[in-house]
């Protein structure tokens, strides 16, 4: 484990941790997490429910101690009697919080923005994340994807040079989904660092110039987006399900394929050539006794990846 | 520093625009307390004695007893044979029997533990000693007073000011701090610079401008419906009700300091304030209770806040008489932020 020591240039990684290790009474949460989050850059921890991504975030964002581990914000550590001097400098969005149900969109951005020492005007703070028409609607009168954008408002409105969003589209539909990426797009445009933790794979594809792919408080794969889908070393995944069970010891060397792997009744080939591949297969299940009762291709995504690396898929919903 | 007065203003201001668009606490505040002195001040209205019950048992000819039992103390409810009067008097319809014997030989028949037994026994034979000839052996004169503050409403109206104090602090503040603790507000909330005395000292402010208003409310209330006045000062009242905020406030912030759930802490605030609901002598005087228990009844912040209004508003003290509740009130103040400062939980 390299230490991590106190770097005041405004250069170097907006965020560093090594060694982060949360245990609560029966379970530990973080199991030794190492991150570099570069200047100007999106990061995404991707991974299923209960992963630890929330621990992970909170423990970055000052609002939990961890147990062990090392981490600096911008150069500064929490906890060394500079905590308000760092918080003027990051934004966060928890998940789902509700900020006080009767004040206006306006009132409470507001409310936050006099919580800084310097910040954004309030006019501008509410055209950034849209919500102009909404500005004199009370929070109990809001949807649930101009909640999340009320929220990011309240994390924008200091200035930050780090924004931390907790799974900032979780229940939203596609169309606010995507207005929430563009105000984030928008953010990381000029120059801003971006902390976001997210189980869309999507999500994580879309916004994230890196990836760490969390499973049980482990960091198990990191990279770009396409690096991660480049391991899988398949230009295409097929999917099966055989009409009844057959001996399928053969399909990971079946010309074309990468890789089989089985999981309840369905098959993942990860292919290189389809063209050698899908005619191999079909033979290969024939000459097994079976037939074909359903089949699919699709290009691999970060989804592929996390069922390579842990066997399951990343959201069971 | 600027930027911090800013915050404190904008919290205290988001607290106040929250309360006010909750019809529901507006009520609680201030309609509640009028109703509840509007309906005791009316069923304890003062009011000239009740003339003493009596039923009068014979089977004689009585009318020199009727003539002599017509007087506004006497109200004779009913006259007949001993079964039916001794009927009335299990009923509770009358509190005296009077029987007579041939002779006017009389017997008097009551109630050994009602005090109104008691009583109508003395107007009553009184009332028929005189008819029958009998001289009163010294001179009397009756003078008859009406002490201002001396009513039961004079009495009441320091205690609801009492009881509004420690519900609104108490509710006002440790309902909402675990409320925004559970929606995760105030996990928020500390996310940013935010200094933390900031938000304590909001809830404080909000707490302090409300405070002014409803008392001020029950105060006018008081005096245009039941012509109750302040006999001391003013400035009194407002020093003791204050020090009753921030006892309040402290132990509001105590009981709210680490709790998690809105049901956990309903339950806390009326275990706090349920004992001194009864015991504080906010509709009824704790000198009923046994004298061994009055000095802790008197450590009760409620008690001392009640204490101190009513020696203000009711006799007229001055401030300095009333120092022992104002300390008891400081102490509960500090005492209690200092351990729910330390105990607070911010996540």
């Amino acid at each position: 484990m390299s230490s991590v020591t106190e770097q005041r240039a405004p250069t170097g990684d907006a965020i560093v941790c090594r060694g982060l290790v949360k245990r609560y009474a029966d379970v530990v949460a973080v199991a030794g997490i190492d991150l570099n989050v570069r200047r100007g850059e999106c990061f995404g921890l991707l991974g299923p429910n209960g992963a630890g991504k929330t621990t992970t975030i909170e423990i970055l964002e000052g609002l939990k101690t961890p147990d062990e581990g090392e981490i600096l914000l911008l150069g500064r550590a929490w906890g060394k009697g500079r905590d308000r001097e760092l918080r003027e400098a990051i934004g966060i969005a928890l998940q789902e919080t509700e900020i006080a149900e009767r004040l206006t969109v306006e009132e409470i951005v507001r409310l936050f923005r006099s919580l800084y020492a310097k910040g954004r005007g309030i006019d501008e703070t509410i055209r950034l994340v849209d919500l102009e028409p909404k500005r004199k609607t009370p929070f109990l009168k809001l949807s649930g994807g101009q909640r999340q954008r009320l929220a990011l408002a309240c994390a924008l409105v200091g200035h930050p040079e780090i924004l931390f969003l907790d799974e900032p589209t979780t229940g939203l539909d596609p169309q606010a989904r995507h207005r929430m990426w563009e105000v984030v797009t928008e953010f990381k445009a000029k120059g801003g660092t971006v902390l976001l933790t997210t189980h869309y794979m999507d999500e994580a594809a879309r916004l994230c110039d890196r990836l760490a792919i969390i499973d049980h408080g482990k960091i198990i794969a990191a990279g770009t987006p396409k690096a991660l889908v480049a391991d899988l070393q398949a230009d295409q995944i097929i999917e099966f399900e055989p009409t009844a069970a057959f001996a399928a010891d053969g399909l990971a060397t079946l010309p074309g394929v990468h890789a089989a792997s089985r999981k309840d009744g369905h098959y993942v080939l990860r292919v290189q050539r389809m063209g050698l591949a899908l005619p191999a297969l079909l033979a290969a299940v024939e000459k097994g006794g079976a037939g074909i009762k359903a089949l699919a291709t699709h290009e691999p995504t970060l989804e592929d990846v996390f069922v390579h690396l842990t066997g399951r898929a990343l959201r069971d919903d | 520093m600027t930027e911090t007065r800013a915050a404190l203003t904008e919290m205290t201001l988001a607290r106040m625009k929250e309360f006010y668009r909750e019809p529901g606490a507006v009520f609680w505040a201030f309609g509640f307390p009028v109703l509840l002195a509007v309906a005791l001040g009316i069923a304890f209205r003062n009011r000239p004695p009740d003339p003493a019950r009596v039923g009068v048992a014979t089977a004689s000819d009585v009318l020199w007893l009727q003539a002599a039992l017509a007087t506004p103390e006497i109200k004779v409810v009913l006259t007949g044979t001993p079964a039916e009067v001794e009927a009335a008097a299990r009923e509770g319809k009358v509190d005296l029997v009077v029987s007579v014997a041939a002779g006017r030989a009389l017997s008097y028949r009551y109630d050994a533990d009602n005090s109104a037994g008691h009583l109508a026994r003395l107007v009553v034979d009184n009332a028929l000693q005189r008819a029958a000839g009998r001289l009163d052996a010294l001179e009397s004169a009756d003078q008859t007073v009406h002490e201002p503050g001396s009513r039961y409403i004079d009495y009441l109206m320091p205690g609801i000011i009492g009881m509004n104090v420690m519900g609104s602090s108490m509710w006002g503040i440790g309902y909402t701090i675990v409320w925004e603790r559970k929606k995760r507000l105030l996990k928020r909330l500390v996310a940013t610079p935010m200094r933390r005395s900031s938000y304590l000292l909001s809830y404080l402010l909000s707490r302090l401008i409300f405070l002014i208003v409803e008392v001020a409310a029950l105060l006018l209330f008081a005096y245009f419906v039941f012509d109750v006045t302040i006999q001391g000062s003013l400035f009194g009242v407002a020093v003791v009700a204050l020090l009753g905020l921030l006892g309040f406030s402290g132990l509001s912030l105590l009981v709210a300091s680490r709790v998690q759930s809105i049901e956990a802490v309903t339950g806390w605030m009326n275990l706090a304030m349920l004992p001194m609901w009864l015991l504080s002598g906010s509709f009824f005087s704790y000198e009923r209770f046994p004298e061994i228990i009055h000095p802790l009844v008197r450590l009760l912040p409620l008690t001392a806040i009640n204490d101190g209004l009513r020696a203000i508003m009711s006799r007229g003290a001055a401030l300095s008489a009333v120092v022992p509740e104002m300390v008891v009130l400081a102490l509960w103040a500090v005492l209690s932020f200092l351990v729910a400062l330390k105990i607070f939980r911010w996540e």
